[in-house]
């Protein structure tokens, strides 16, 4: 399956994946409206240090330790993408016990959010398509 | 090949899912006696909440026993296995013929004597979605509500009704609340979270001496007058269909890290039986969801004929009252590494080179990245340890663990 992909060397830092997340899945089309004068909340995070910067999004895990500790059934696995029913999860964060990434948190709304690959936004994954420097790739491996 | 499982909750699924990830074919038929689609268990306090409803509640999509060819027995109990013509005795008096067992049949609610319990007229335990919803049914605005246990279930219990009626309080035997997850300084935080923000009352350190339908008289004497009583002490597991036929039981049932009791193809999964801890390198009971899917889809792969070990297993927690979440892994043993910041705590235990375990209150972001150094036993010498003490991040691992999960250049 395509996933995202992140080289580490070439990432800026930018935060602009970050942007494009929000934007995507705010389900706004004026990304004006959509961001400005907000607190992002997106599904991919950079990670800063002295020398490297990374993002990081949900790893899609063939084996996803999430979906099987998850209380209600609201994570599922199909076709190796991993995705989250709203609807059914109680926000009770035994994903965010589970997942060795630190990539399903809190959605504004109460229940929990990560990358589901812009699956729901009916494109192909927005913080990919934004980056600047190529650092962020989408793709088989 | 004939697949029964005993159960029809988280372990049941997991078997369920095990054995489908390996055989499309075979026959499986799961006996509950509890009436219902498959439900998450833990979701019964959410329910009372508000958070969730029935529909929502259930553990896998209506189609779902249907799309794995599942037949089901429900409202019906097991009693008893013959393990020499590999059938079990269904309390209708009925037979079902297997090929593998699985018994996955969690634990009940302990009830200690109490002198006068059946006089008390509404009294409830807290473990099931009939309990949850005669709870419901019992309780309203005028209702003063004691609970007897400061335990998670206990707890949970609490914060689902407690917005509901005009009181609650809870009595424990323990010093503290929530012992089996928090240090002394964790209990006392959230103690004061639950005191101040829902005018909760805890009793600590006593317990019934004696109760009368509307009244309860506590060992130190006081006495703590109630329209509702609920009894969350305690649960034990149900071992006895197994520990009848000869099989190994020590508190709960015995199972290798394949899932095998001891007595040939008979597996056991879930609250049920005894796990290997291997952070304190002790058996125990592990009575958590996630431990139930795992030893559930363990047992299921090797019942379908293809090996699957479930070896790591640990106590791993998350509760949360409101928006106050708690964390918790591993065990509270070695070097400590303490941060307290008001209402946020969060404590490392390191020992032998490795994270034991993990304490985090208020803050729990990204806290399985914790959750993973405590259950792969990674050792510290391979991560930045002066970065992850202050955050959970990524960054303080190997630049080669972070190529090979993320990415790196190709
Ligand atoms: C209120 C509450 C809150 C919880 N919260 C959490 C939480 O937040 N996180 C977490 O990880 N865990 C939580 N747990 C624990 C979690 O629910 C259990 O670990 C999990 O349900 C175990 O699954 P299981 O399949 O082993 O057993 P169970 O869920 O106990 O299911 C066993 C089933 O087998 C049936 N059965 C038993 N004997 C027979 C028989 N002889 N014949 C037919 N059927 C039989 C029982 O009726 C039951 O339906 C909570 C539990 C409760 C009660
Ligand atoms: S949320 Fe975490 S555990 Fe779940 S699939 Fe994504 S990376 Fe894996
Ligand atoms: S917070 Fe939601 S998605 Fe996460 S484990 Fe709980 S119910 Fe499942």
């Amino acid at each position: 399956m395509k996933k995202v992909w992140v080289n580490e060397e070439w990432c800026l830092g930018c935060h602009l994946c970050e942007y494009n997340c929000a934007y995507a899945n705010s389900g706004i089309d004026d990304m004006v409206k959509a961001l400005k004068g907000k607190t992002i909340n997106p599904r991919i995070r950079i990670e800063e240090g002295d020398s490297i910067n990374f993002a990081v999004q949900c790893r899609h895990c063939d084996d996803p330790i999430c979906v099987k500790s998850c209380i209600s059934g609201a994570l599922s696995k199909t076709d190796g993408l991993i995705t989250i029913d709203q609807s059914k999860c109680v926000g009770c964060y035994t994903c965010v016990m589970a997942c060795p990434y630190g990539c399903i948190m809190p959605s504004e709304e109460g229940p929990m959010q990560k990358c589901e690959l812009c699956t729901k936004n009916g494109c192909e994954p927005a913080c990919v398509k934004g980056c600047p420097n190529n650092a962020i790739v989408y793709e088989e491996r | 090949m004939n697949y029964v499982i005993i159960g029809n909750s988280t372990a049941a699924v997991g078997c369920i899912e095990g054995i489908r990830a390996v055989d499309t074919k075979g026959k499986i038929v799961v006996i509950s006696d509890e009436p219902h689609h498959t439900y998450g268990r833990p979701l019964i306090s959410y329910m009372l909440l508000g958070k969730t409803d029935e529909e929502h509640m259930k553990y896998r999509p209506d189609d779902f026993y249907e799309k794995n060819k599942v037949d089901t027995i429900l409202n019906t109990k097991v009693v008893s296995i013959d393990k020499d013509k590999k059938s079990v005795k269904l309390d209708n008096g009925k037979s079902v013929k297997y090929d593998k067992l699985l018994v996955a049949t969690g634990s009940r609610p302990f009830v200690p004597p109490m002198e006068g319990l059946d006089k008390v007229e509404k009294s409830f335990n807290f473990m099931t979605l009939n309990d949850a919803k005669a709870l419901e049914k019992a309780i309203d605005s005028n209702s003063n509500v004691l609970v007897i246990g400061a335990g998670l279930i206990g707890l949970k219990c609490v914060e689902g009704i407690v917005d509901k009626v005009k009181s609650v309080q809870v009595v424990d035997l323990a010093n503290r609340i929530l012992p089996s997850i928090l240090d002394e300084k964790g209990s006392a935080l959230v103690q004061k979270y639950l005191e101040d923000k829902k005018n909760i009352q805890f009793t600590l350190n006593d317990s019934v001496a004696e109760f009368t339908e509307n009244t309860a008289t506590l060992k130190s004497g006081k006495k703590i007058d109630f329209d509702v009583l609920v009894v969350a002490v305690g649960v034990r597991p149900n071992t006895e269909l197994v520990s009848e036929i000869g099989g190994e039981v020590r508190k709960g049932i015995v199972v290798n890290t394949k899932s095998e009791t001891s007595i040939p193809d008979i597996y056991a999964a879930g609250d049920c039986t005894v796990s290997h801890n291997i952070a304190t390198d002790e058996d125990q009971i592990i009575a958590i969801l996630p431990n139930a899917y795992l030893q559930g889809e363990a047992a299921g792969m090797n019942m379908a004929g293809e090996e699957k070990v479930f070896d790591n297993s640990v106590p791993m927690n998350a509760i949360g009252f409101f928006d106050y979440h708690i964390i918790t892994a591993g065990a509270y043993t070695g070097d400590k590494y303490v941060v307290e910041n008001g209402q946020e705590y969060k404590c490392l235990f390191t020992k032998d080179g490795y994270l034991n375990g993990f304490i985090m209150i208020g803050n729990v972001s990204k806290a399985g990245i914790y959750t993973a150094l405590v259950r792969n036993k990674t050792p510290l010498s391979e991560v930045d340890f002066d970065l992850i003490k202050d955050s959970p991040q990524l960054m303080a691992m190997a630049k080669s663990y972070r190529d090979e999960k993320l990415g790196g250049a190709l």
